[in-house]
């Protein structure tokens, strides 16, 4: 169980969220909306113990996050950040791999349970073909998929997924939301940043929106996706509509 | 290319290298002569040359090439950026500040290196002060980089005040020259050490070159590593300078061409550079003091000239 209890995140002066209270229970898939510069990334890292908080605390376990060793962390929580492929030199199943360091035992070599973890995320992702292929030379949206690979090979309970849809084309978005689906079912608890209503009111049982004034509220997403919300979350007029007997929100004009 | 593959190449070419440092110079020597010298037989004044100029003259350069692609390797694991090389952060500034200083007072040879290495020595100390934070990279690479010009200006100064009888005497130190190489033994000792540890510390580099918060989620202590990867950095280039001044190229490009090779995992990118940067870097030199023999000149001319044609091919091929 991942929990934060009262608290305040604000980063260069801006408060992010104040008294946040919220538990994400194993088998659950939150999404986190809000506009641009809302904080979202932000508190990611503070979840996942990379952005220090200002006032109360990440919880695993009943334990605060600081207080654990980022060893141990690693092989509960698989975090994707936005810019993660960096200057990586090597082939997209080494930096698969990489994904493999938590669970590591010696100081070489993989043993054939990392091996197998990293064959199976690189065919979840569908880039068995570009595994030999040096990282720098794929596509954008090619490289997305290989860092939540590289974050599905660790195989955490646990998964902070900061957009993790971003440069996807429409298959590969339903191919990864897919994925999560089935680690949701298997007992992970999810955390998605994401822009798209449509995957968050598919995707998300959970939902946690940031206002732009500071203002945070999570609950179960049926309470929450109403119009009224969205609109003052993204200070800009949305229609319903309904498609296939569901409400979906468009771009008002 | 395949790993084993490159590096046993590259453990060839360091032999090859070697043997053809021993057997190059004013005076022409067999193969045959040159092996008894190395074991003390045969004529005293071969025993004496092979002992006493070729041997220490051919490992300085070799430890001297493989410090400074170790450094290299590790300044662009922890940097991240593919223009980091080990004077990036001003160690080598602050050096030859500290070295023309004491030239142009007239000091000594042993005080001009002591001067050298205390100014290597603050230059390192006083850029991880003012640039080091942690979980960041680009502020500790700005500030190596501003301390870096801040030393060139003061280099300036003291090659303008001087007087002109010392100013070829300092562009000679400037430029890299292994004929008067210090602390051989030592530096022989911490390339070793430095080799071992790298390469037992490979996994976590490559997980660093993914990215500094990538690597802390991958259970990294973030912290701990970057310092740890300046001061090792820090602490061969020191070594590095005190065996040849600061010679150019070599922990920039020596990484890149192993890269350029095919071989990115640094369990064989840190021995790879290192023999590499050993085995070019004597190359360089074995040339620079053969070329225009008796006339020895500063190897780091020879680095650039042997070396930019190659990485130039290597990097056009690779398009």
């Amino acid at each position: 169980m991942l929990a934060v209890r009262n608290l305040t995140v604000s980063i260069a002066g801006k408060t992010v969220c104040r008294e946040l209270n919220f538990a994400i229970a194993p088998g659950q898939c939150w999404g986190v909306l809000g506009q641009n510069g809302a904080g979202k990334s932000t508190l990611l890292r503070t979840l996942a113990g990379l952005h220090p908080a200002e006032a109360g605390e990440v919880v695993w376990h009943d334990a605060p996050i600081s207080r654990l060793p980022r060893r141990e962390l690693a092989r509960e929580l698989g975090v994707l950040g936005q810019q993660d492929s960096g200057e990586f030199w090597g082939t997209v199943e080494e930096f698969v791999r990489l994904g493999r360091f938590p669970h590591r035992r010696g100081l070489f070599g993989f043993s054939a349970t990392d091996e197998s973890a990293v064959t199976a995320a690189l065919a979840a992702m569908e880039l068995a073909d570009l595994a030999q292929r040096p990282l720098n030379q794929l596509s954008g949206g090619e490289r997305q998929r290989a860092a939540i690979a590289q974050t599905l090979a660790q195989q955490a309970r646990y998964l902070l997924l900061d957009e993790p849809l971003q440069n996807l084309d429409l298959r590969h978005q339903a191919a990864a939301m897919q994925v999560f689906a089935e680690r949701q079912r298997q007992g992970c608890g999810l955390l998605l940043v994401l822009h798209d209503l449509l995957w968050a009111q598919r995707g998300c049982d959970h939902l946690l929106l940031l206002y732009p004034d500071g203002r945070a509220e999570a609950g179960p997403a049926a309470d929450l996706l109403t119009r009224e919300r969205l609109e003052a979350l993204y200070q800009c007029r949305l229609r319903e509509a309904l498609v296939e007997g569901g409400r979906c929100f468009l771009p008002g004009v | 290319m395949n790993s084993r593959l490159l590096l046993s190449l590259l453990t060839l070419l360091a032999v090859l290298a070697l043997g053809g440092g021993l057997l190059a110079g004013a005076l022409p020597l067999s193969p045959g002569e040159v092996a008894r010298g190395l074991f003390g037989q045969g004529d005293p004044a071969t025993v004496q040359i092979v002992q006493e100029l070729r041997l220490p003259r051919v490992l300085a350069a070799f430890v001297c090439g493989g410090l400074l692609a170790l450094s290299g390797v590790l300044l662009q694991a922890l940097l991240r950026n593919p223009l980091a090389d080990p004077y990036i952060l001003g160690v080598s500034g602050g050096a030859a500040v500290g070295a023309l200083a004491a030239m142009l007072l007239g000091a000594g040879l042993l005080a001009q290196q002591g001067a050298s290495l205390v100014g290597a020595l603050v230059a390192v100390v006083a850029v991880f002060g003012l640039g080091f934070r942690r979980g960041e990279s680009h502020r500790l690479l700005l500030t190596g980089v501003v301390f870096s010009a801040g030393c060139g200006a003061l280099v300036s100064l003291l090659l303008t005040l001087s007087p002109e009888a010392q100013v070829k005497g300092m562009l000679f130190w400037l430029m890299g020259d292994l004929a008067d190489p210090q602390g051989l033994a030592a530096a022989t000792v911490l390339l070793a050490l430095g080799l071992v540890c790298a390469t037992l510390a490979s996994g976590g580099l490559d997980v660093l070159s993914a990215g500094l918060d990538k690597a802390a989620t991958l259970g990294l202590a973030v912290g701990r590593w970057q310092a740890a990867l300046y001061f090792a950095a820090a602490l061969f280039t020191v070594a590095a300078l005190q065996l040849g001044g600061s010679i150019g190229f070599v922990g920039l490009m020596m990484p890149h061409a192993v890269r350029l090779l095919g071989v990115t995992a640094h369990r064989w990118l840190v021995p790879g550079a290192a023999l590499l940067g050993g085995a070019f870097l004597l190359l360089a030199d074995t040339l620079a003091r053969t070329a225009w023999s008796p006339l020895q000149l500063p190897v780091g001319i020879f680095t650039a000239l042997l070396g930019v044609p190659v990485l130039l091919w290597l990097l056009a091929r690779g398009r």
